[in-house]
């Protein structure tokens, strides 16, 4: 596989975690303080590189078809998981995942906890918040940059994506000073999702022993069927949920008609 | 062992996420891949996309059908 497509594919995915945590370090600082923040963002991203270190390695021992069938279920999971949030988003079953509320929510939060010094941190709140966004959606990343990485035997290229995502959204960051709002950010999930979703089932099947036809170019049928049987629930939800609207809407007129 | 349990809460929940059912019908899909290439010789690339597709449409069929109405 050319390396291009993965640092691709690896840039979007850490993009849309990159923006979530950026909101959550945002929230923090501006409302909080910006010392106890930073000490947060760094202690998370020490505890992240203790990760990488422990399991990159570890993973790298595995045999080739093992570690296929594992990340590819894997993979697999998440990215199905992944299409089913941004089809619900899609069709509005689910509320789509607002960053400006989600900023909201968190300077709200922040604004009205109390300030305590521990440890040599100014304040414990900031430095919390901080560490736990930049944990949690740092573990994202380092799975997507792990897995993708080793399955094609180019760790290089996948830290690139990883690395370009995390500077991008931060310099904007940076030069808005606010959440990154303007990202379609449903739209990036769904795009993340089809293609974990067809790297792992690409990954798994060829672990479990399936020899593809085409071999890696049956991904370039495989990412666009995934895509297009993701967009046809989408369709589906809304043409049912339209039908379920004007059949309630006709029941209701029918009911004042009566009485 | 209380760190633990917490741990193992949250591997499960990033992981496998809202719906376990897809998680659990992708292990089967795997499985019986597997065992279609290894036994029969069968050409089985097709099994996982399908069973990836139909585990999206049931898991979003059951998220939604309950709900008549868009939150």
């Amino acid at each position: 596989m050319n390396a291009l497509p993965l640092i691709l594919t690896v840039f979007v995915a850490c993009a849309v975690e990159a923006v979530e945590a950026l909101t959550i370090v945002l929230a923090s600082g501006l409302t909080r303080e910006w010392r106890s923040t930073f000490q947060g963002t760094g202690a998370a991203l020490v505890a992240l590189a203790v990760i990488t270190a422990a399991i990159g390695p570890a993973i790298s021992f595995l045999p080739l078809t093992a570690l296929r069938l594992v990340v590819g279920a894997l993979l697999a999971i998440f990215g199905l998981q992944w299409l089913r949030k941004a089809v619900l988003r899609a069709t509005g079953f689910k509320s789509l995942h607002d960053e400006a509320s989600a900023y909201l929510r968190e300077v709200t939060a922040a604004k009205e906890a109390a300030v305590t010094s521990r440890r040599g941190v100014g304040d414990w709140y900031a430095f919390t918040l901080s560490f736990k966004g930049v944990l949690l959606e740092g573990l994202e990343v380092v799975f997507i940059v792990i897995t993708f990485g080793d399955n094609q035997g180019n760790i290089g290229a996948a830290v690139i994506g990883a690395a370009a995502a995390v500077v991008v959204v931060a310099a904007a960051g940076v030069a808005v000073k606010a959440p990154l709002t303007r990202v379609p950010e449903n739209w990036m999930k769904f795009a993340v999702g089809v293609m974990l979703t067809s790297f792992g089932t690409f990954w798994g099947a060829e672990g479990a022993g399936v020899a593809w036809p085409g071999d890696d170019a049956a991904l370039l049928v495989l990412v666009p069927v995934v895509a297009l049987v993701a967009a046809a629930y989408i369709v589906w939800l809304r043409r049912r949920q339209a039908v379920v609207s004007a059949a309630s809407a006709r029941s209701g007129a029918s009911e004042v008609v009566s009485s | 062992m209380k760190h633990v349990k917490a741990f193992g809460a949250f591997a499960c929940d990033f992981v496998i996420g809202d719906d376990w059912r897809v998680a659990l019908l992708v292990v089967a899909g795997l499985i019986v891949t597997a065992l279609l290439a290894h036994a029969g010789g069968i050409p089985a690339w097709w099994v996982l996309p399908v069973v990836a597709f139909a585990a999206l449409g049931w898991s979003v069929h059951r998220a939604t059908a309950s709900r008549g109405n868009r939150r």
